[in-house]
């Protein structure tokens, strides 16, 4: 190992030291904003690490870790996502409570599994981010003990992701017993070659079961609500962004070194997972009287969504599906976001009734959320309306006309639930005696800027798509 | 630069009236107010400047910026005759808007000012965008603040009548995006440029199906917006609920969007499918101009009957549009304009009702004439508007229409003036059961207010003025429907002298 190798994985040092810093000193000095503070620089200090690591890129780090610009994009966006969490989390916890330094310890090392899933090339290092991303969530949904449903949720997540875990493991033993390799690189080109066995089309068809319970996509789904419902808001932030996109970024890897397009079983059954994410989730989602519910099934429509660039690929799919993910972030931590500036670890605002009125009486946290559910639902003037359309496009430029006519349907079906929402914020009275806590400044600040960014770049797209693409066309030269 | 300002002047405004109206209710509405006034003077400005050169074919002005260069989107705006048309029509509308909602809305009137001009916004977006995007982003603008004036400012079932409107326009609207996105890459496919405008889109060469299909997307996203009958549904609901600003704006400008669409982006894109499909359409148009009319016969409720005669109307416009011949088209256009002046008054004077009887009910109205003569007045003459008297607007429209459509198709012409007949039983019920008669409820209320006289003033004026003068419409919109006409009706050269040859003092 180099120093080249040392500055590509630089982003993954600092955040992995930075978990360790908070816990050391945590242990002798119980001081949430200090943990808090030492949390944010961490994350900021492994954003400013990919710029270090961006000269020296695409490089493979031992034979685990390929660090190239789709890595370090995904990267980027764990650390600003988790950035926005830490600070929503610092507002919710409030208090100086037991132990506050190991939430943000496995915020650090939940964001650290994350990233290195994104940059992960090879069976063991995938593995390893997924148990370091499981492991730490486990603590942070179980985190607030005051809520019953919290412990409740960690505990199915934790049988899911193992159950899960033993379905990803198995995929592997039996791929890599077909082809004696785990690099996924060797592994594309064995496969290219070789005609498919059933023993290889079992081991990806494990490996698609554990992906699609990481994702929740239909019909392995079922924990995503109750588990967003249990976790304490800001988490269930980071679990329905970051590592959801950190799977994705990982299956965007694989299947696009395996030339997804010429499987033509795994493309028909991924294609039919898509279809059916999307429906169930719309469909399940249509009577939900919960926020945090409903936010989860629009969740899993949205990974429904995600598929269609991923089956696309080419510049169009791969630069559509990172953008889709900004606009995914921004909107879904917004929203979980304003949930978290009004709940608190003992009591969460997590029914729709909660909110009703919520747009008169408080004007600028009504205008946030219900900016966030239309760019959820993709009307312009937001993000999420560029995000849909720009996939859309990919869908067209590869001629999946089906997915594109199913995609736009579900867009139409799924406007109702998210107007539902706007019903309640501006077209009902607030429930007898209902006040809402007043929110803190860091809360604040951090709705403003998700806000400002997702009408910008809802009217603005063109340096993000830019980024995007570029990052399509750094990638591209490698594989 | 201008037109920027055209769809910028309103939005601004209404930003502005929303930080007044924190301040004091009565600010909003005059900041409103100039904001609306200052985009008529624009427009009106525009129109003095290029009038003279509208009938020379070519758009008199043009932006064109970049946009989203990575997809082949640019922010390109164009005024021709038509868009200066119905731009202008927008600023009056946005106008009487504002004055209508005056006294009627008293709870959060910032909020409600700014949403009712951030609906002008997208609907002058919409008549001057030329590239598709574009056109579809300001198409969804409109949805949302008005979507909010229903849902929020409304009559009693405003929440229900508001997502029913938005669920309408909203999937068919997501139809047509599909439909964009594959006509774009089909173009792409073929040519190898990507581009979404319009003006590089209409030699796209596409095998029949595709073009049908697409051009299907294209017409369910404006015939809901129009609407068209099977899909007419939300109207009613919409246009009932809503408050009178709301409403003016719904069917004077909303209803337009969804013809403005059809003449300038689905027929001339889809030359062939359209031809083939405008049996279907024309069909649907007078199905459209008799079903309306017997609704509105059957309403008890005075905004539903004014809501469910605008069906019948813009039925009219279906047809004429479908016909395509020049004569027909120009039809179309005039009953566009004449639905725009006539039924937005009819619409301010439900709400002057319901505000001073508090009811809608026929049934509990009655003999209004003896206690606000004024207002009897207007109702009667609005409504001879809306049942097509000669010398009024609307009569100039429907009758081209029928006339390009009889030269086309005699059975369609014979049957479709039967509307002439049903929408006069409506319209004078209408008159018979709110103002006439003797006035049985012992109602004493105020007349209209200056506000509401001026208002309707402008309004009767321009009725007048277009239906014994309609030159000036026909003049801006020549040269815009040549597109449409010759994907419809070919030989198109015969049909421009025919009008000037029957006296109607074309040049």
């Amino acid at each position: 190992m180099n120093q080249g190798d040392l500055l590509a994985v630089l982003p993954l040092i600092v955040i992995g030291y930075a978990g360790v810093v908070v816990l050391v000193i945590g242990a002798f000095w119980r001081n949430h904003c200090a943990m808090s503070a030492l949390t944010l620089a961490g994350l900021a200090g492994a954003f400013m690490a990919i710029f270090a690591a961006l000269p020296t890129i695409p490089r493979q780090v031992t034979p685990l870790l390929r660090v190239d610009s789709m890595a370090l994009f995904f990267m980027g966006l764990f650390f600003l996502g988790g950035f926005a969490v830490a600070v929503f989390a610092h507002d919710y916890l409030r208090t100086n409570g037991p132990g506050s330094e190991k939430f943000y310890a496995l915020l650090l090392f939940a964001i650290l599994g994350m990233a290195v899933l994104a940059a992960s090339n090879h069976f063991a290092s995938f593995f390893a981010g997924v148990e370091t991303l499981s492991v730490s969530l486990y603590g942070l949904i179980g985190y607030t003990l005051g809520r019953k449903s919290s412990l409740e949720a960690s505990l199915k997540y934790l049988v899911l992701a193992g159950a899960s875990m033993s379905f990803l493991l198995f995929g592997m033993a039996l791929i890599y017993f077909q082809f004696g390799t785990m690099e996924f690189d060797a592994l594309a080109g064995a496969m290219r070659g070789a005609e498919v066995t059933p023993l290889v089309y079992a081991g990806l068809g494990l490996l698609l079961v554990g992906f699609s319970f990481k994702l929740a996509v239909a019909p392995f789904h079922t924990w995503a609500p109750d588990v967003y419902q249990g976790a304490p808001a800001p988490i269930s932030a980071l679990i329905a962004t970051g590592s959801k996109a950190a799977v994705f970024a990982l299956l965007l890897r694989f299947l696009t070194l395996l030339a997804v397009r010429e499987l033509g079983s795994l493309f028909l059954l991924l294609e039919i997972i898509a279809i059916t994410t999307m429906l169930v989730g719309n469909l399940l989602a249509l009577l939900q009287r919960n926020l945090k519910r409903l936010l989860a099934y629009s969740s899993i429509t949205h990974m429904g969504y995600l598929i269609i660039p991923l089956l696309a690929g080419g510049g169009q799919g791969v630069s559509s599906f990172s953008f889709y993910f900004v606009s995914y972030f921004i909107t879904t931590i917004g929203a979980f976001g304003v949930i978290a500036a009004l709940s608190g670890p003992e009591h969460e605002l997590d029914r729709l009734r909660d909110y009703a009125g919520l747009g008169f009486r408080r004007p600028w946290l009504g205008a946030a959320l219900g900016l966030m559910m239309l760019s959820l639902a993709g009307v312009p003037p937001t993000i999420g309306f560029m995000a849909k359309f720009y996939i859309f496009t990919a869908a067209a430029h590869s001629s999946l006309w089906l997915l594109l006519v199913i995609g736009v349907l579900n867009s139409g079906l799924a406007a109702y639930y998210y107007l539902r929402v706007l019903v309640a914020l501006y077209s009902q009275a607030p429930e007898e005696g209902m006040t809402w806590p007043s929110v803190r400044a860091a809360s604040g600040i951090a709705l403003v800027a998700l806000t400002v960014l997702l009408v910008v770049f809802g009217i603005y797209p063109t340096p993000l798509m830019s980024l995007a693409h570029a990052m399509w066309q750094a990638w591209l030269v490698v594989p | 630069m201008i037109l920027t300002w055209l769809i910028l002047i309103p939005i601004i405004g209404g930003g502005v009236a929303w930080a007044a109206g924190r301040v004091a209710p009565a600010l909003a509405r005059w900041v409103a107010l100039a904001a609306c006034v200052l985009d008529l003077g624009v427009a009106s400005g525009v129109w003095a400047q290029f009038y003279g050169s509208a009938g020379s074919g070519a758009p008199f002005l043009e932006q064109r910026a970049t946009w989203i260069p990575q997809l082949g989107i640019s922010y390109h705006l164009t005024m021709d005759g038509l868009s200066l048309l119905l731009v202008l029509l927008t600023a009056l509308l946005g106008v009487v808007a504002v004055a209508a909602s005056w006294r009627e809305i008293t709870t959060s009137v910032g909020g409600f000012y700014f949403s009712l001009l951030a609906v002008l916004t997208g609907v002058t977006g919409v008549f001057l965008s030329r590239d598709l995007l574009l056109f579809y982003f300001f198409w969804e603008l409109m949805l949302v603040p008005m979507y909010f004036l229903i849902g929020i400012w409304g009559h009693e079932r405003r929440v229900y009548a508001a997502i029913k409107f938005f669920l309408f326009t909203f999937i068919s609207s997501l139809l047509m995006l599909a439909a964009i996105v594959g006509l774009v890459f089909l173009h792409l496919r073929a040519t190898s440029v990507l581009t979404f405008d319009s003006a590089a889109l209409l030699q796209t060469p596409l095998s029949s199906a595709a073009a049908t299909w697409l051009m299907l997307g294209f017409f369910v996203a404006f015939a809901v917006k129009l609407p068209a009958v099977p899909v007419h549904t939300w109207l009613g609901d919409a246009h009932t609920e809503a408050p009178t600003g709301g409403s003016i704006l719904l069917a004077g400008l909303l209803l337009k969007t969804g013809a403005y669409g059809m003449i300038r982006f689905a027929i001339p894109l889809f030359p062939q499918a359209s031809a083939a499909f405008s049996g279907v359409a024309c069909v649907l148009g007078v199905v459209g101009i008799l079903y309306g009319a017997m609704l509105a016969f059957a309403q008890t409720d005075l905004k539903r009957m004014v809501a469910y005669s605008s069906i019948s109307h813009m039925g009219f416009v279906l047809l004429g549009i479908y016909v395509g011949t020049g004569i027909a088209l120009q039809g179309a256009v005039m009953q566009m304009i004449a639905h725009g002046l006539s039924t937005p008054a009819l619409f301010l004077l439900a709400g002057s009702i319901q505000e001073r009887c508090r009811t809608r009910e026929l049934e509990r109205l009655g003999g209004l004439w003896r206690t606000a003569p004024r207002l009897g007045g207007f109702v009667l003459f609005f409504a001879l508007a809306a049942l097509g008297l000669p010398g009024m607007v609307n009569f100039v429209g429907e009758f081209l229409v029928l006339l390009g459509a009889y030269k086309l198709n005699a059975a369609l012409g014979i049957v479709g003036s039967l509307g002439f007949v049903l929408s006069v039983v409506y319209a004078l019920r209408l008159v018979q059961e709110s103002v006439h008669g003797p006035n049985v409820h012992g109602w004493r209320i105020s007349d209209l207010t200056g506000r509401e006289l001026a208002a309707l003033g402008v309004l009767a004026f321009l009725v007048l003025t277009f239906g014994f003068w309609p030159k000036p419409v026909f003049t801006a919109a020549r040269s815009s429907l040549a597109a449409t006409s010759l994907a419809l009706a070919p030989p198109l050269p015969a049909a421009q002298p025919d009008i000037a040859a029957e006296g109607r003092g074309l040049p």
